[in-house]
């Protein structure tokens, strides 16, 4: 499994209701692609975050299916509609079973 | 020498070069890719320096004789030795050094005589490319430029301190560190640092100055020195810029670029709004402003060996006209400032027997200027042959690095001059002749492509014990042929191994002693080295 | 100039096998039009592991990503869903030298829409 996967949001802490805002998402993770060789020759298995999510109260922003062509600490920039005071909630699906998560609240301004 | 100045002296005096009918109500005063010249130096401007796609033919493409008769200028004249190629070493010897900051501070202080508020800005290359400024890590050359209180500057070679040490030394300025394609890697954001602009206010009118970093930072110097940035020629933000800053009631935008030459006329091309681009990077020294659309772009040199002043009539929101002079610095000329002079010779004190150590002399003119090989890097990859025992040598087409006449001693000083980086290992390693193809064809590429955004602002990578044609007007893959082993007259195997050494590379972790470590051991073993012009390029495709 | 850098291969700018494969396998066999999506890459690859992409097409259901110079080419695959503030994403992916990069836009009304953008890989290290 992965070490030290740590996620990272930046998202407006308000918005106006009905407002689209941009949203910045950083994990640190290797991506061990499944190219790469060690020093004996033998190939490292592929070992990724196959999957992000992010949901609005229940409901879908984004939904991005991930190939180890993705770079090492993957990005995603985005943007979402804010329809009323909630909660965003980003999820993370490593290779190895491992789930990550992060939320956001959002008030209205 | 005495000579040299009595000559220059009786062909030209301190008061035609500073001659200038003061026009308008705003004075901008350009120096650019100082790269550490402290001093007065030598320095050849290239013969060859190719234009391609839509800038074949068109300045600074042209060379020579044929830039003579493009702006008039007298065969032997100061202009014809500060400005273009030929006679070089004859010419020297009777103009004597150009530059010296010394001499540039008369220069300046002359400006603000005529116009106290004249804005003084700086394109960048100014922290790197001398001994001391490599063992101050560009402390030499910040203490000189604060004395000389530029207004904003931007940046390349300064990253290759580390982006801990231009940080440091970035907070540490009194005057605006500019670059709106200075940007946060980790999250693509501007870098909070660097600013994308600065406003002043001059002659009644708002000015906005705005600044260019070198768009190809981590691809053409180490990336993994500066990871914290990304850079690029972003003109949509650069557009974006210009829009808000005409927003805020702008009369006048000016922009500060690192972009090199023909980056900047293609960035003109595509962003409206700016009246002057103070144009870097790539050298290239103009007596006039070039013209696209709405801009005009003014090209001041390298080396301290010229300084731009450009004056503008900025009325009603507008750029109603400009009157531009490029003062060369001839140094026998050219007065010192007692006070920068002191403080220089301060910088330069704790090093100073270092810096004149005796490591040779030259019988030929040592230069690097030109699209294919320069006699300084004939010499240096002479060096790496046979200190790395190597059958083939490479060395950057960088263009920084003053030049030597013949006679002249070669000075530990010299010797930095044209090697002096943060990355110098001389590397020896085995690569196959495919992968030589590949390096040149990616390098070429990095100069030919005739899209002036897919260039970097180079020259063509030297190469020592091969000889090979290139056609410049083919695509990438294609443009080299006719690879030759000299030592043997043998054509480069593709599948064979050759052993190579060369010297910057820009891989994290790249071994070897430093490069002129090497080039000195070489020298003192020549005694007095001669460097014939060497034709082991056929270039083809003009 | 680099040494060491691992070996670029300067690829012909026609789709491989596996990138057509992985296209008809989203689009399903359907035809693809030229247009009506936006792909953002740089010119030069600043560093071919984390190359800077962005996609856009109004109205898409989906975008596929694919990197056809790559050993394989899948990338990514953008789903957006009924709170997506507009049909774009960016990303950083890794690209094995200088190749095309391809953007398939699946719309609303079932038709496909590409993109494609050649990003230069370069072994780089000369310069003013
Ligand atoms: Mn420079
Ligand atoms: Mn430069």
């Amino acid at each position: 499994m992965a070490e030290g996967v740590k996620p990272r949001v930046k998202a407006p802490k308000s918005a106006s209701a009905g407002e689209v805002v941009t949203i910045k998402t950083l994990i640190s993770h290797p991506m061990e692609s499944g190219q790469r060789k060690d020093s004996s020759g033998n190939k490292i298995p592929r070992s990724i975050i196959n999957r992000f999510t992010c949901d609005f109260n229940g409901q879908n922003v984004i939904d991005v299916t991930m190939e180890a062509a993705i770079s090492t600490n993957p990005y995603f920039e985005f943007e979402a509609t804010v329809p009323e005071a909630g909660e965003f909630k980003f999820t993370w699906y490593d290779d190895d079973g491992s789930v990550y998560e992060d939320t956001k609240a959002v008030s209205i301004a | 020498g005495n000579w040299a100045r009595l000559a220059a002296q009786q062909a030209l005096t301190q008061d035609q070069l500073l001659e200038f009918d003061t026009f308008g109500n705003v004075s901008l005063i350009h120096v650019t890719d100082i790269h550490a010249q402290l001093k007065p130096i030598y320095f050849r401007e290239p013969s060859i320096n190719l234009g391609v796609g839509g800038n074949k033919g068109e300045v600074p493409h042209i060379t020579g004789a044929e830039f003579r008769a493009r702006y008039g200028i007298k065969d032997g004249s100061p202009s014809h030795y500060a400005l273009s190629s030929g006679d070089f070493a004859s010419l020297a010897k009777g103009y004597g050094r150009v530059g010296g900051l010394d001499r540039v501070a008369t220069v300046i202080n002359a400006i603000r005589a005529d116009r106290p508020d004249a804005l003084l800005l700086d394109g960048g290359d100014t922290w790197h490319g001398s001994y001391t400024c490599h063992h101050t890590e560009g402390q030499d050359m910040v203490n000189v430029m604060n004395a000389l209180k530029p207004d904003a500057m931007t940046f390349h070679w300064e990253f290759t301190l580390g982006s801990a040490r231009v940080n440091e030394l970035v907070e540490s300025l009194p005057y605006a560190a500019l670059g709106q394609n200075i940007f946060d890697a980790e999250w693509d954001e501007p870098a909070e640092l660097f600013k994308p602009y600065e406003w002043f206010e001059r002659g009644g009118a708002k000015i906005a100055v705005i600044g260019q970093a070198f768009p190809y930072m981590p691809i053409a110097n180490p990336g993994w020195m500066f990871p914290e940035y990304s850079f690029g020629i972003r003109d949509e933000h650069m557009q974006a810029m210009v829009d808000e800053v005409r927003a805020q009631g702008a009369d006048l935008v000016v922009c500060l670029s690192h972009n090199g030459f023909d980056v900047d006329k293609a960035m003109a091309g595509k962003v409206t709004g700016i009246d002057v681009i103070l144009s870097g990077h790539t050298h290239d020294a103009l007596p006039e402003p070039v013209q696209v659309g709405q801009t005009f772009i003014i090209a001041s040199g390298s080396n301290g060996k010229f300084v731009s002043r450009v004056d503008l009539d900025v009325r009603d929101g507008r750029m109603m006209g400009l009157r531009h002079k490029l003062i060369p610095i001839f140094s026998d000329v050219i007065t010192p400032d007692a006070q920068i002079a002191k403080l220089i010779d301060d910088q330069r004190a704790p090093y100073e027997a270092a810096l004149r150590e005796v490591i040779g002399q030259t019988e030929s003119t040592l230069y690097r200027r030109g699209n294919f090989n320069g006699t300084w890097d004939d010499l240096i990859c002479d060096a790496l042959l046979s200190e790395r025992d190597a059958q083939i040598a490479m060395s950057p087409g960088v263009r920084w690095g003053p030049s030597l006449v013949p006679g002249d001693d070669i000075t530990r000083e010299d010797l930095w001059n044209v090697t002096s980086m943060s990355y110098p290992n001389a590397y020896r390693t085995e690569m196959t002749g495919e992968f030589i193809k590949i390096i040149l064809e990616d390098v070429a590429d990095n100069i030919f492509n005739p899209d002036p955004y897919y260039q970097q602002g180079g020259d063509m990578v030297r190469i020592g014990g091969m000889a090979y044609a290139i056609d410049i007007s083919k695509p990438q893959g294609s443009r080299i042929s006719d690879m030759t082993l000299m030592s043997s007259g043998e054509a480069i195997d593709p599948s064979k191994t050759y052993t190579v050494a060369g010297w910057a590379s820009v891989n994290e972790g790249t071994e070897g002693p430093p490069i002129w470590d090497v080039v000195e051991n070489h020298i003192r073993k020549m005694g007095t080295v001669t460097v014939d012009e060497t034709n082991t390029v056929k270039v083809t495709g003009l | 100039l680099g040494l060491g850098a691992a070996a670029l291969t300067i690829l012909p700018f026609r789709l491989s096998a596996a990138t057509e494969d992985a296209i008809a396998a989203f689009t399903g066999g359907a035809d693809v039009a030229d247009g009506g999506v936006d792909l953002t890459a740089p010119e030069i690859a600043e560093n071919g592991n984390t190359v800077p992409i962005a996609v856009s097409a109004e109205g898409a259901a989906a975008i596929l990503v694919l990197a056809a110079g790559n050993p394989t080419p899948g990338v990514a695959e953008f789903k957006f869903g009924p709170l997506a503030g507009s049909h774009s994403a960016s990303t950083r992916i890794r690209l094995a030298g200088t190749q095309d990069v391809v953007a398939i836009a699946k719309m609303a009304d079932g038709s496909f829409a590409r993109a494609s953008k050649t990003v230069k890989v370069t072994i780089g290290g000369c310069g003013g």
